[in-house]
């Protein structure tokens, strides 16, 4: 019998196809590790010989210049360019993660609408989608940017909102709730979410009442709202504002939202929702109109139907793609640095880069970062996917 | 934006190897038949072509006289615009063979692979605010909002300055300047500040410019300096010299217009500054009549200065500090000897 390590009989291991491709792999290996270690002595070379800083000693020192939106405590006395660092990411993060929330929902809904039998919705999605995902997202950011700064009135003529609120093209400016006993608030909320998910797990089992759609999700909802708002109240409301106080240029205090902010979440979330739409619509179409017609044949009702024959058929279809649209709302968000938005690439490689003067330590910790952010967003869609996939036997 | 590209730019840079930066820069640009100037592009008064190309300004016209000085011919220039972010990694690649653009000496600079070559506007930041806001003084900024180009030493200095005077700040950071004006212009920001010199031209740009008033604080020191890169003492030299020629033509009151019967002078300083007597030219690798050559294709300082930014500009900024040591201002040279 012939091991698998060795050639046929007759032929040399030069002339073996398997000696070949591992030689050849080996080889490719080591051009590029070769290629990479050049390239990185040159660097180190040309930077050492242009009297050029290296190394990332800049990290701890103070930053000095200011930042229009910190999520963490800074300050341009004191924080250094890693703290500036973790505002920028932050920055980042938030934009992309509400973006993705709404872009999700925005999308869903759009795609429904382009297969909708009502014909001005499906024109109007239609619409939509080929406009949007035709025009260049840099474009629309800022259109956004300009039309809400436009739109709004200034600082002199804010509009005042019931309840202490200010709009002005400084922002959105908001009552901040201080929570003077928030730890165990959190804990009542904690609970009632625990609350809830037990309860469905057991009424979702029963057939009869309890079982319907319709009552779980309204006792959930009580559940998670009622009870720690009762809490709350039976507490004495425990709760102060900051209300935002009008100066003479600027509103001080209360919760801040930019304009920059809006905008960019805006143009990310319209974009990236028409994507959405496509992919949502792809998916729905690819589970075959033989599917809702047996389950319908079965007596199931047009939304049990879909929650349960056609969605987590299409699901299948949609998750992969809506991870690229995910990745790509990410990366899209660095094109803040055309508004203003302070995300990490405005902060870190603008900012920071310039006045450590060494961009080539901060585009690689830039680039990192988004390679981790990726690479995290397609593992927790991959897993998702996972419980979806078609088991296969 | 841009910004992200030249940082990319910078870093690509690094893996590159340059040769230029190693040979002599005098030999080079000898060679080449052309000096290589790092510009601006986008500063009235500073560096800007216009729209046939020619380019003018403060730092342009020195380009011109280094080119004067080494080639005899002010024309033989090649400007490289280039913005705040990548000038640095330009000249020390060897893509340019001198900086001249309004960029501020600083510690850091100097010590990573920088020389200064002297100062040839001393500049400061200061704010622009709208007429309607009834703001006097920078000190009255507490709480505004404040709009800023990113990547300058403008950024710090604006948290030093409030931070210093215990106010509040809002700053909003662009990526270049015209973006950046364009926000205050909409009344994003209360103020935008820059360098004094920046402010006029800026203020020039507005819509409606009488409706904006620059602020009589200047909160900052902005000594704006010519830079070549280090290592090569020669071409450190010629570029130094070449500013200190046109402040002492100035002094001695030769011009672009009289050089010619200066060339006659009994005065012992002309004579030495001219080449008639001596040959400190040679001395730095030039001809002896190198200063000669600056004053006649471009001028002297003070010419230079009146045609680009002061009273024969639009900008009609006052000499200031920039005036001679001799009325009132610090500008001064070594004595040619």
């Amino acid at each position: 019998m012939a091991r698998p390590w060795e050639s046929a009989p007759g032929v040399p291991f030069y002339r073996d196809p398997k000696y070949r491709s591992i030689a050849l792999q080996i080889g490719l290996c080591a051009a590029l590790g070769y290629l990479a270690y050049v390239a990185i002595q040159t660097a180190a070379e040309n930077l050492a010989r242009s009297h050029v800083a290296s190394g990332f000693g800049f990290w701890n020192v103070v930053a000095g210049f200011d930042i229009s939106q910190t999520l963490i405590a800074y300050s341009p006395q004191t924080s250094t360019y890693g703290r500036a660092f973790w505002v920028g990411l932050l920055n980042t993060l938030v934009v992309a993660a509400l973006g993705i929330v709404f872009a999700t929902i925005l999308g869903f809904t759009i795609g429904v609408a382009r297969l909708s039998k009502n014909f001005l919705v499906e024109r109007l999605a239609t619409c939509y989608v080929e406009l949007i995902r035709n025009v260049p997202l840099l474009l629309q950011l800022l259109f956004w940017y300009n039309a809400v700064l436009k739109a709004l009135p200034e600082f002199a003529a804010s509009f005042v909102l019931p309840g202490g609120v200010l709009l002005n093209n400084r922002g959105l400016f908001m009552p901040r709730p201080l929570f003077t006993e928030d730890t165990y608030l959190l804990a009542v909320l904690a609970l009632a979410v625990l609350l809830a998910v037990v309860f469905n797990k057991i009424a979702g089992r029963s057939t009869g009442f309890w079982g319907a759609i319709g009552v779980r999700a309204a006792i959930t909802l009580l559940i998670v709202v009622a009870l720690p708002v009762a809490v709350f109240i039976l507490a004495g409301v425990p709760v102060e504002f900051d209300y935002p106080q009008v100066g003479r240029f600027n509103v001080r205090g209360g919760l801040e939202v930019l304009p920059e902010f809006v905008a960019l979440l805006l143009g990310l979330v319209v974009y990236t929702a028409a994507f959405i739409a496509e992919v949502v619509r792809a998916g729905l179409m690819s589970v075959s109109r033989g599917q809702t017609e047996a389950a319908q044949a079965l007596g199931l009702t047009r939304l049990q139907t879909l929650r349960l024959i056609v969605i987590p058929q299409a699901m299948r279809v949609i998750i992969p793609p809506l991870t690229n649209q995910y990745l790509n709302l990410t990366k899209n968000s660095s094109l803040a640095v055309a508004i203003g938005y302070p995300d990490l690439v405005q902060i870190f490689t603008g900012t920071v880069a310039n006045q450590t003067n060494q961009p080539v330590e901060v585009v690689v910790i830039t680039m990192l970062v988004y390679l981790s952010f990726s690479l995290i967003t397609s593992l927790v869609m991959n897993l998702y996917n996972a419980r979806y996939a078609l088991v296969e036997r | 934006m841009k910004q992200i590209a030249q940082a990319l730019f910078a870093a690509a840079v690094a893996f590159v190897v340059a040769d230029s930066a190693v040979a002599a820069t005098l030999d080079t640009v000898k060679q080449r038949g052309v000096l290589n100037c790092g510009s601006n592009g986008q500063l009235p008064g500073f560096g800007l072509p216009d729209s046939q190309g020619n380019w003018t300004g403060l730092d342009v016209d020195f380009c011109r006289a280094i080119a004067a000085a080494i080639l005899n011919d002010a024309s033989k220039v090649k400007f490289v615009p280039l913005t705040a972010a990548n000038r640095f990694a330009a000249l020390q690649t060897g893509d340019v063979d001198v900086l001249a653009r309004n960029t501020t000496w600083t510690l850091s600079r100097d010590a990573q692979g920088l020389n200064p070559t002297g100062i040839n506007y001393y500049d400061g930041q200061g704010f622009i605010v709208r007429k309607a806001l009834k703001v006097n003084s920078a000190l009255e900024l507490n709480d505004a909002a404040i709009c800023v180009q990113q990547g300058t030493t403008t950024e710090l200095n604006l948290a030093d300055y409030f931070r210093a005077n215990r106010m509040r700040l809002k700053t909003v950071t662009f990526a270049t300047l015209d973006e950046a004006v364009k926000a205050y212009e909409t009344s994003r920001c209360d103020a935008f500040t820059t360098d004094a010199s920046g402010l006029y031209s800026t203020r020039l740009k507005l819509a409606k410019a009488d409706d904006h008033v620059v602020l009589p604080e200047i909160i900052s020191k902005e000594p704006l300096a010519p830079f070549v890169r280090q290592g090569d003492d020669q071409w450190f030299d010629i570029v130094k010299w070449v500013h200190f020629a046109m402040i002492n033509a100035e002094e001695l009151n030769v011009t672009k217009a009289n050089v010619d019967e200066q060339m006659k002078s009994e005065n012992p300083e002309i004579r030495r500054l001219l080449g008639t007597e001596n040959n400190f030219g040679e001395q730095l690798g030039l001809t002896k009549d190198w200063a000669y050559r600056i004053v006649k294709l471009v001028g002297n300082y003070g010419e230079v200065f009146e045609r680009n930014v002061g009273q024969g500009s639009p900008l009609k900024i006052t000499r200031g500090l920039n005036a001679l040591w001799t009325k009132g201002g610090i500008q001064y040279a070594p004595p040619i000897r």
